[in-house]
């Protein structure tokens, strides 16, 4: 199984700065990456640029030994070997849910028995072989999701790439499809490339998460990793809820903090003038209530169901985020320990 | 003979602004969708489209510019330039076009906020009526106001009101011109204003109303501002329309000796003289310069004005007449007696009487003239089998340009989309005369390398069909592929189709509605066309308007008559046809619709 391959991959549309610039990363063969980024980062056109909708303006892209893509070549989609499922599914609304998904296989010269049983085993996987002669327009949205899988599935592709495919089901469909999406992975063992604004999805779906922003790659890496040690305050504030404080901590300090250090950062904040500042994360969940801890003002609570999301203010006014089992009026104090930050 | 510039005003309602349209398209995702795509279509598409827009829309532009150029230079043509006709035609011209806008204007207001803003009844049946005297050609409006009006109407005469037999026809006037530019332009305006008023959306409405707002109140201060673009747009299109028409002031003018600038290059290519091409190249370049400075009107008057609907829109706003809506709706329904019912039904009973002058009742019908032209003249069925050939084959040929242009034109951003887009509104913001000229002159010497001539063939009618109605054509198709998903198209190149084969397979079958809207508009503008083929026929070669208007020129009015009630029920049936499509039809496509 091939690599996939992307070489400083740059793309200008010529407006101002460049939608892409300089991404290169290398996917596992057979893995599953997650592109994570807020809406226009960039991430839906490395997406096109793989797939040969869009030409790179630099860089390239590989797969194996294949060159895909560069500035003067570009191979195009047809030849690929790749499938996608799109935003808006992409269903052809003149077609059966049948033709929708045998279609890659009629392009490809597949008729006959070959074509039914083919058809026939990826709407089983799925779960829709009793909608084959439907047309997508019967379909919910959900169903229509897995025809749209379904239509991936049935050539065995080299890379499948998935645009948001969440986006416009809801909360419920949502799990059952990320569900499908792991069944699917493990089956075809293709490369899947999945783009997503929602982190949640990234860290259960991904083998691997691409955190991008502004066009560039922040940084890539295995979901507990890049949760556990982020790199940089735009990929800390990205990943999780954390707050990203900005402390003085001493120079030799080891990035993963702990909480004698930690207290010693947060009551030191008045006196910054000895230590740089730096950046912080310190995640809600490593906030809790104890007798031990320092006195905080809550300036805000918000029950969520399972807890209460707390507000904290430090001495100097920053803001600290915690869970709580119970409520704590705002404007209340109450004494708290972190027993964990990191380093930005 | 013919009158030819108003079907060009017919269609006025199909322009659109192509290329403000490419640069108002939603900036982030479509901007990046249309991005071009490595290797998209074969290498000879674009070519090949470039190609054919070139010969329609640019090479007639050329000629027509060499020759008035000529003109001037030579000397022999300038003539016509200071001719004392040539002032009268100039202030008659400005003066109808102006009196028609007026006319226009009025009606299509009223319709138009009648219909989309307040709850009157029957809103499909109103518009679609409303639409009508735009789909019937300008001399067969004209034909059919002077059958109702004239001393010899059997309508009058058999209600018993006609003027007495000698005194003059009041329609053969300025007035009576202004009135059916008018009638026939309402439309027009009604249709820039609707569009205008989708920018009202219901919310708005309701939030001045929230606001404390009377319902007056909320028309003046937000209804009004916001449909006052469309009605500035509405205004300018049926102005320009007015100055190019050709139909109504050839009906109604020439018997009054009242000359506008369509008709007296009509006339004056009639009466065929060595300084002749010069000269009709000048007239019809005035003729693009009063329409040119109509629509720079409109863009001074549009400055500053650009609203767009922010958010999402629900539903138009509708305002409770309450108990004037029975008021309403009756001066609605008689305004469409009056421009409508009342002209069509003099034209039938035209058609029916035995001889001119002869009062119209049960003793006195007669078939005789439709079973003349139907039976016994051979001119009208030679008009009938030529028209059918040209508009079938405008409508099915201009398919082959539309569909690759409107595909290119969506999937490519940059100069590409531009030049195509700058390229089809040429022959489009020409009057349909003006791009009749340039065709003679552009045709009239014989064709380089094959040494044959078109002038004076029906091919020559063919290639000026192709050029004045691409953009017919263009318009469905256009939504089409503007209102399809284009990653419709991805998938199918994902799934290893290549060009041709995504053509035929996904794209084809989801524009097909529209294409078969675009071959029944463009067969039924064409069908009925007069303007271009008043200027381009000879022996052999006449169209149906042709025909008609030769019939009524000669004194035939039955006949004329007879053969004018038959377009109108073609058309009522194309356009009915098109109605039964309107489901499957992008939105926008048929204009009598939401």
């Amino acid at each position: 199984m091939a690599q996939l391959i992307l070489n400083h991959l740059s793309k200008d549309f010529g407006g101002g700065r460049p939608a892409v610039s300089d991404v290169s990363l290398k996917v596992r063969p057979g893995g599953f990456l997650a592109l994570l980024g807020p809406s226009g980062c960039g991430k839906t056109t490395v997406l096109r640029m793989i797939a040969g909708f869009e030409r790179p303006s630099d860089g390239s892209i590989d797969f194996g030994e294949r060159r895909l893509s560069d500035a003067s070549l570009a191979l195009p989609p047809e030849r690929r070997n790749m499938a996608m499922v799109f935003q808006s599914y992409a269903l052809w609304p003149h077609m059966t849910v049948a033709e929708n998904v045998g279609y890659p296989l009629k392009v490809r010269g597949i008729s006959g028995s070959a074509w039914q049983r083919s058809v026939a085993d990826a709407l089983a996987l799925v779960k829709l072989t009793d909608y084959a002669d439907r047309r997508p327009a019967a379909l919910s949205g959900g169903q229509r999701q897995r025809v749209a899988l379904a239509r991936c599935l049935v050539t065995s592709p080299d890379v499948v790439l998935l645009d948001e495919p969440l986006a416009n089901l809801d909360q419920h469909l949502r799990k059952s499809m990320e569900e499908t999406f792991r069944i699917f992975h493990e089956r075809s063992g293709a490369t899947m490339i999945y783009v997503t604004h929602d982190q949640a999805e990234a860290m259960a779906l991904a083998t691997d998460v691409a955190v991008m922003h502004e066009g560039r790659l922040m940084q890539m890496a295995p979901p507990a990793e890049i949760y556990a040690r982020p790199e940089g305050a735009v990929v800390g504030g990205l990943i999780g809820r954390g707050a990203v404080l900005k402390l003085a901590v001493p120079d030799g300090a080891p990035r993963g903090l702990e909480w004698p250090a930690l207290r010693e950062a947060l009551s030191g904040v008045g006196g910054a003038d000895t230590q740089p500042l730096r950046d912080v994360l310190v995640r809600p969940e490593h906030v809790r209530r104890d007798g031990e801890g320092m006195a905080l003002r809550v300036m805000s609570c918000v029950f969520e169901g399972e807890r209460f999301a707390l507000t904290l203010a430090l001495p100097d006014g920053q803001a600290l985020k915690a869970y709580g089992d119970s409520a704590i009026g705002p404007g209340d104090t109450a004494r708290f320990v972190v027993s964990q930050g990191w380093r930005l | 003979m013919l009158e030819r510039n108003d079907l060009r005003s017919r269609h006025r309602w199909l322009r659109f602004p192509i290329r403000s349209r490419m640069k108002s398209a939603p900036r982030s995702r479509a901007g990046v969708r249309a991005g071009a795509s490595p290797a998209a279509e074969p290498r000879w598409l674009v070519p090949f489209v470039l190609g054919c827009l070139f010969l329609l829309c640019l090479l007639p532009l050329f000629s027509l510019a060499k020759a008035g150029f000529a003109g001037l230079v030579s000397g022999r043509s300038i003539g016509v330039l200071t001719e004392p006709a040539t002032f009268a035609a100039i202030r008659n011209t400005l003066i109808t076009a102006t009196g028609g806008m007026v006319v226009s204007v009025v009606i299509g207001a009223l319709f138009a906020f009648s219909v989309a803003l307040t709850d009157v009844r029957g809103k499909l049946a109103l518009s679609f009526a409303f639409m009508l005297p735009m789909m019937i050609p300008p001399q067969v409006t004209a034909l059919a106001w002077v059958e109702m009006t004239g001393p010899a109407s059997p309508l009058l005469k058999t209600l018993g009101l006609a003027p007495p037999l000698g005194s003059p026809q009041p329609l053969y006037s300025l007035m009576g011109i202004s009135l059916l530019l008018g009638v026939q332009h309402a439309p027009l305006v009604f249709l820039a204003l609707k569009a205008g008023l989708s920018a009202s959306p219901r919310d708005g409405v309701e939030a001045a109303r929230l606001s404390g707002a009377t319902p007056f109140r909320v028309f003046c201060d937000i209804v009004a501002p916001l449909s006052l673009p469309g009605l500035i747009a509405g205004a300018a299109i049926a102005f320009v329309s007015g100055v190019g028409n050709f139909g109504i002031p050839a009906i109604l003018g020439i018997p009054a000796g009242i000359e506008v600038l369509p008709t007296l290059i009509y006339t004056r290519l009639a009466s065929f003289g060595a300084g002749t091409f010069g000269e009709i190249a000048l007239l019809s370049s005035l003729i693009a310069v009063i329409a040119a400075a109509g629509l720079l009107l409109q863009q001074r008057a549009l400055a500053g004005r650009d609203y767009r609907i922010i958010g999402l829109s629900g539903g138009n706003a509708a305002f409770s007449l309450g108990r004037f809506r029975p008021f309403v709706e009756l001066v609605l329904v008689a305004i469409l007696f009056l421009v409508l019912v009342a002209p069509l039904a003099a034209l039938v009973a035209s058609s029916l009487v035995p001889a001119y002058g002869v009062p119209l009742n049960w003793q006195t019908v007669s078939l005789r003239a439709y079973e003349e032209i139907l039976i016994r003249q051979a001119m009208t069925l030679k008009a009938l089998g030529n028209s059918v050939f040209l508009a079938t084959s405008a409508a099915f040929g201009l398919l082959a340009v539309a569909v690759p242009a409107a595909y290119l034109m969506t999937r490519r951003k940059g100069w590409l989309a531009n030049t195509l887009g700058i390229l089809v509104e040429i022959p489009y913001a020409l009057p349909g005369i003006v791009l009749a000229v340039a065709f003679i002159l552009t045709f009239a010497a014989p064709l380089p390398v094959l040494n044959v001539s078109l002038y004076g063939t029906i091919w020559i009618i063919l290639i000026a069909y192709f050029s004045s109605f691409l953009a017919v054509s263009l318009k469905p198709v256009m939504s089409a592929f503007l209102q399809m998903d284009p990653s419709l198209e991805e998938a199918a190149r994902l799934a290893g189709a290549g060009f041709l084969r995504r053509m035929r397979d996904v794209i084809l079958p989801l524009v097909a509605p529209a294409a078969g809207a675009a071959i029944i508009l463009v067969f039924l503008i064409a069908a009925n066309e007069l303007t271009v083929s008043a200027l381009l026929w000879s022996a052999g070669t006449q169209t149906l308007g042709v025909a008609i208007f030769n019939l009524d020129d000669s004194g035939s009015s039955d006949l004329a008559a007879a053969l004018s009630v038959l377009v109108v029920v073609m058309v009522v049936l194309l356009m009915a046809a098109l109605e039964a499509l309107a489901n499957y039809l992008p939105k926008g496509v048929l204009p009598w619709r939401n």
